[in-house]
């Protein structure tokens, strides 16, 4: 099978197919993590967007029963250099051949992933098509200008329903944008009684359940376009302990009043250091952003920037100067990568606890 | 938290003497943190006994004490210099031994000195194997059943629960040395006592075998803020069993889901933070690849031959990290050095694969036991970059130069079926070829029939699935470039996996000219790609590349004028550090003379790979195909072949066939000087004596020859370094078993047969620019002549010859300088008699 990728502006890159039959317009993007395709793969936030892995070696321990951090793939395609047809893990069920044909989504390999990444940090992040089937590149080029990439997959990539996962402890309500399966978990174990809600949820709806706290997940997507998500959390300022993570803390600076830009080609890999400006502590984290928050925005509404990224220095965490609210743009959740943020986790529950937020 | 203002002046100490398990490695730690303390104006005080060294050289530390490494030597220099702190993570076991000595001995209290990155309570606990199962035991990290044993009834005990086999693990020593693997009372018996004997407190560790399970090893660093960051993991080819130093290891790792590996690196950061090391450790463990669970093997609070490996795998500088963290620095406030930019509070990211390939001794010790376990017995290795498994392990296997072009081992692949199991067994240092074999066998059988299928060889070697996929991947394209007639995609998808031309050469059957026509038509060429740390996310300011077969290269070709410096690639016997030292002493030169320095060279525990040594560092196999390459690519006005020994000096006659231009000595002068018939006759028309010798490729030749000459004899292959083999024969049985087991007699191998001249061996070491000669040094030998040279005790000045004979020495030198037409540096060993200095041997290069 061929495969091939072709991107505005004219490049294009042939390589082989796999996975499914398919042609896909996204955003290409690059992800630096060296494991934990399957957990990237099944993460919301890559709805509509084509993924550039710049380890090269994509497959070798298959796809297992247990790695999905939600019920299916929501990236539009993968590029990789080489894919394993044969890997080797206790835990595997089937290659990654065979779950991307399985899902629908095609896979590009046989390419050279680094150029590509490089150039995506050189121009941006691109629209792209992604195909399969052997199209012309006319045909490619066609789709191309044809396809307005969408910017508000946050409003369908999280639950329709309400989702109820029980617990003996604190009870916190969850704002789905596209939630990773892992912070539920994260919550879970902790002892926390979750109600999972739609991204757009009346407060009203949320508030009956009678939640100790918010929380605000990640999600896809521009969050200027998460409206009712933002309005929601604004009625809840004040109200709850509120913790936001990646778009949840995006939606939580908007919902103070401040305001998010996108970035040239964001961050998404596990291996960002992020400098805790209070404790002086860094640690490694896991990312996978288009958006940040403006840090003069939200420090005039009342927030203290407490992270920054080491190699940017842009935005990676706040907290409200007196109202027990916080939120990170990394993933405390790793899932994958690193745990080291996970204390986050029990930062939410003292606060629930009603603890102070600056301890 | 920046520096420590108190620190005025450090002490490092370094390694010593090269010996298995701590090689090259500890001078590029070493070098590395004497630049990061003075990068500082802190002044660096350093004590080395091996001269061989970069880290010794001026300019390199403020001071350097060549003294050795004893506790009452260091003692006499702190008395001295009275530092204020002292590095003692840098200088391997040896470093760290001598500061629980120091320590013990109270000397670090009297002069007030600092022990700085590691502390008393880090190294107790990491190395004494007691504390460190408590130790793990209070953090909750799993460690396997074992018992701290000083007796043989203690271990018989022990085995009576546990049953065998068990490991045996002596206390207080490098390298494993002394330990092993019991699989019965006789094998317990032995190596429970030479444990004993070992350890430096006559203590040992019999603990349960993990053998089969998967070894994983994390390169941590953490600052003296508690942050913590993983390098490098890293996956063993060889499952436990196999000391990490005779594995096979790969970069990242590879065969974990992320959960498994975050596991595992949790586990890491918790350890490290536990022993409260300011600096680097290595933590190794062993993974059950049914259950998933794990264990603590090792841990080594200091730098290591895995960070070495670790630093250049990834790009990431750990040694001058530790050393800045180490003077106070928290992880955090320092620079990503690749980047330039970003934060060197990151985890590296691989966008490729690296391999690591031991290189062992075996050719020169022909009677050692190959059979590899917890001893280490490798000298040195070989690390190779690729964007494949597959072609970063055949690279590898090009750079060991162990005369293999690829995977098939002719004397592994005329073996009958049981040689071949039995081959896979014994677990030596060939089994990746028997595995190949086996797969082959496997491929021509249909894989279904028993004992060659997947999984039963699997099952025998529990390498991974993984791992024997990609082995059979290559033993698959062996097939098809013999079975198929070459084209472009065949060669392309060939050259992608690694395979070099004589092996494309070898299979195909086709001759090298319709390959290279293949080759320039469709271009297929290597590309070059930068080692950056972080995927292409930011850009890189290192020229460090390797070569691949992809679209994009990346390898900016600059204007300068560029001078290449072939290195001396991996460390074994005869070939050591020294040439590495040469290596970049001749690449400073190169730079102040206002060349561009570019070295290419596959070593990564040394200076030379050093991304911060030259100009450019191709990281690559000193093949002749490799070598080829980088020199198309960038078109170096010369090439120097003189500083990387004998591996440098083997591509003269290739690279001056091709045209290319050799800076120095010629390759017809080097020639002269290797060809044992040329060379005697130069010597007799400049009327300079020789041992009367003979060059043999057969039996009879040799016994020929034994009449002509009459014994004693000194017998030797020729065109080899290191004397492998050279040996002093009496009679016709010693030489009969020597030919019947030292070497390989063949049309390709002869044999050089000289007449023994017993006496004094003297060497002379002379430069010479073509014109003028200079003489530093004439070295006399303590051993009498028969005795190798780098086996032998040299002294400098000579102390019992007479002026006349230095005379007669420096007229011969003159002479055979002149007459070989040395530019550059030259090594001259004689004889002396008595009477007459006779020529023994000349090395028209470094030694």
């Amino acid at each position: 099978m061929e495969g091939m990728i072709y991107l505005e502006g004219g490049a294009l890159y042939r390589g082989m197919g796999f996975g499914a039959s398919r042609t896909n317009v996204g955003e290409l993007v690059f992800n630096t993590s060296m494991t934990g395709y399957q957990g990237i793969l099944t993460d919301p936030s890559y709805k509509g967007q084509i993924i550039n892995m710049t380890y090269p070696l994509i497959g070798n321990y298959g796809v297992s029963d247990i790695d999905w951090q939600s019920e299916f793939i929501h990236a539009f395609g993968l590029v990789t250099r080489d894919i394993s047809f044969r890997p080797s893990n206790r835990c595997s069920v089937m290659t990654i051949n065979d779950w991307l044909a399985g899902q629908g989504v095609p896979g590009v390999y046989y390419v050279d992933t680094r150029a590509i990444a490089k150039r995506i940090r050189k121009e941006g992040t691109v629209k792209c098509v992604i195909s399969t089937e052997g199209i012309p590149r006319e045909t490619a080029a066609r789709l191309l200008s044809e396809t307005n990439l969408r910017c508000d997959y946050m409003r369908e990539a999280g639950t329709k329903d309400v989702q109820h996962f029980p617990g003996g402890g604190k009870r916190v309500a969850i704002l789905d944008f596209g939630i990773k399966r892992n912070i539920i978990t994260s919550m879970t174990n902790r002892d926390c009684d979750v109600f999972l809600f739609p991204y757009d949820s009346e407060p009203e709806r949320i508030m009956a359940v009678r939640p100790d706290g918010l929380f605000l997940s990640n999600g896809p997507g521009d969050p200027q376009e998460a409206t009712r998500g933002i309005e929601t959390t604004r009625a809840f300022l004040g109200k709850l302990p509120i913790f936001g993570i990646c778009m949840g803390h995006q939606v939580l600076a908007l919902a103070v009043g401040g305001s998010t830009y996108k970035l040239k080609f964001g961050h998404r890999g596990a291996n960002h250091g992020v400098r805790d400006l209070e404790t002086d502590r860094s640690v490694i984290t896991s990312q996978n952003h288009s958006y940040a928050v403006e840090a003069a925005g939200v420090e005039r509404q009342g927030m203290i920037v407490t992270h920054v990224n080491l190699n940017d220095g842009t935005v990676e965490g706040m907290r409200h100067r007196e109202l027990p609210i916080f939120s990170v743009q990394y993933h405390p959740e790793g899932s994958p990568g690193p745990n080291d943020s996970e204390y986050l986790f029990d930062r939410f529950l003292s606060l629930m606890e009603g603890g102070r937020n600056d301890a | 938290m920046p520096k420590n203002e108190a620190l005025k002046k450090v002490l490092i100490i370094g390694s010593g003497p090269i010996i298995i398990g701590q090689a090259a490695e500890f001078d590029y730690a070493g070098t590395q943190s004497c630049k990061a303390i003075r990068e500082e104006g802190i002044e660096c005080v350093l004590v080395n006994s091996n001269p061989a060294t970069i880290m010794t050289d001026p300019g390199i530390a403020d001071k350097v004490y060549l003294e050795p490494l004893t506790a009452e030597a260091l003692a006499a220099v702190i008395e001295r210099e009275r530092p204020d702190g002292m590095l003692a993570g840098f200088g391997g076991q040896t470093g760290l031994n001598l500061a629980m000595e120091l320590e013990q001995a109270g000397v670090l209290r009297k002069y007030g000195v600092r022990l700085l990155g590691v502390n008393m309570d880090s190294i107790r606990r990491a190395e004494d194997r007691n504390e460190f199962r408590q130790l793990m035991m209070e953090i909750g990290e799993p460690i396997p059943r074992s018992v701290i044993a000083t007796s043989l009834d203690e271990c018989t005990a022990f085995v009576r629960e546990a049953g065998y086999p068990v490991i045996i693990r002596p206390a207080y020593t490098l390298g494993g040395t002394g330990g092993g693997i019991a699989t019965n009372d006789g094998e317990l018996r032995l190596l429970a006592e030479r444990g004993m004997e070992n350890s430096a407190i006559g203590q040992i560790l019999l603990e349960e075998s993990v053998a089969g399970w998967k070894e994983i090893e994390y390169e941590v660093m953490r600052d003296g803020k508690d942050n913590c960051i993983t390098v490098c993991g890293m996956e063993n080819f060889d499952p436990v069993g196999v000391h990490t130093g005779d594995s096979i290891v790969i970069a990242p790792i590879q065969t974990l889901r992320d959960a498994e590996y975050q596991m595992l690196r949790d586990a890491a950061l918790r350890i490290i933070r536990s022993l409260e090391i300011e600096g680097g450790c290595n933590v190794q463990f062993a993974l059950d690849p049914d259950t998933g669970a794990y264990i603590v093997i090792e841990v080594n609070p200091r730098v290591s031959r895995s960070s070495a490996l670790a630093s250049k795998a990834a790009g990431y500088p750990i040694a001058k990290l530790a050393a800045k963290i180490a003077l106070g620095y928290s992880l955090d406030e320092l620079k990503n050095y690749v980047t330039g930019e970003t934060s060197a509070c990151c985890e590296p990211t691989l966008d490729y694969c690296v391999v690591k390939f031991p290189k062992w001794p075996f050719d020169k010790f022909k009677t050692a036991s190959r059979k590899l376990g917890t001893q280490m017995k490798a000298t040195g290795e070989v690390m190779s970059i690729s964007r494949t498994f597959e072609s970063a392990l055949l690279k590898a296997i090009t750079s060991l130069e162990i005369r293999l072009d690829g995977m098939r081992a002719p004397h592994i692949m005329s073996m009958t079926d049981e040689e071949l199991l039995a081959k896979i067994d014994f677990r030596d240092d060939e089994r990746i070829f028997a595995i190949a074999e086996a797969m082959r066998r496997g491929r021509a059988r249909n894989g279904t029939s028993p004992p060659f299928t997947r999984e039963a060889i699997y099952e025998q070697t529990k390498v991974d699935r993984w791992f024997l996929s990609k082995v059979d991947r290559i033993v698959k394209m062996e097939k098809t470039l013999a079975e198929n007639a070459i084209n472009a995609d065949i060669l392309y998808e060939a050259e992608e996996l690694g395979f070099t031309d004589n092996e494309i050469l070898a299979l195909s059957n086709v001759p090298r000219e319709v390959l290279t026509d293949i080759r320039v038509y469709n271009d297929i060429f290597p590309v070059y790609k930068v080692v950056d740390t972080c995927g292409g996310e930011f850009e890189a300011v290192t020229p460090y590349y390797y070569s691949c077969f992809d679209t994009e290269d990346e390898s900016r070709i600059s204007e300068e004028r560029k001078i290449l410096v072939v290195g001396s690639g991996p460390i074994r016997i005869g070939q050591g550090i020294e040439f590495d030292y040469c290596c970049v002493q001749g690449v400073w030169a190169i730079k102040d003379l206002g060349y561009e320095a570019i070295i290419i060279n596959n070593n990564p525990e040394t200076v030379s790979t050093d991304f911060d040594t030259s100009d450019k560092l191709y990281f690559e196999a000193l093949h002749i195909d490799d070598v080829m390459n980088v020199i198309k690519k960038e078109r170096p006005e010369g090439v120097i072949l003189q500083f990387g020994g004998q591996t440098s000096l083997n591509l003269a006659e290739a690279l001056s066939r091709r045209g290319i231009r050799i800076l120095g000595t010629s390759f017809a002068s080097i020639d002269l000087a290797e060809d044992r018939q040329k060379f005697n006759e130069l010597l007799t028309s400049l009327g300079i004596p020789t041992p009367a010798g003979r060059s043999v490729t057969d039996r009879d030749a040799a016994f020929g020859a034994v009449q002509a000459l009459g014994y004693p004899l000194v017998v030797r292959p020729s065109y080899v370094i290191g004397g492998r083999a050279m040996q002093v024969v009496y009679s016709d049985a010693e030489l009969m078993e020597y030919l019947d087991e030292a070497v390989s007699l063949g049309v390709d191998h002869p044999v050089l047969i000289d007449r023994y001249i017993e006496g004094k061996e003297i060497e002379v070491d002379a430069i010479a620019d073509g014109t003028d000669i200079l003489i530093p040094g004439i070295m006399e030998h303590v051993e009498r002549t028969g005795v190798h040279s780098g086996d032998s005790i040299s002294v400098y000045p000579p102390h019992s010859i007479g002026t006349d004979v230095e005379r007669i020495l420096t007229d011969y030198t003159e002479r055979i300088v002149k007459a070989l037409g040395v530019v550059g540096l030259v090594n001259i060993q004689y004889a002396y008699d008595g009477r007459d200095d006779h020529v023994i041997e000349v090395n028209p290069r470094s030694s």
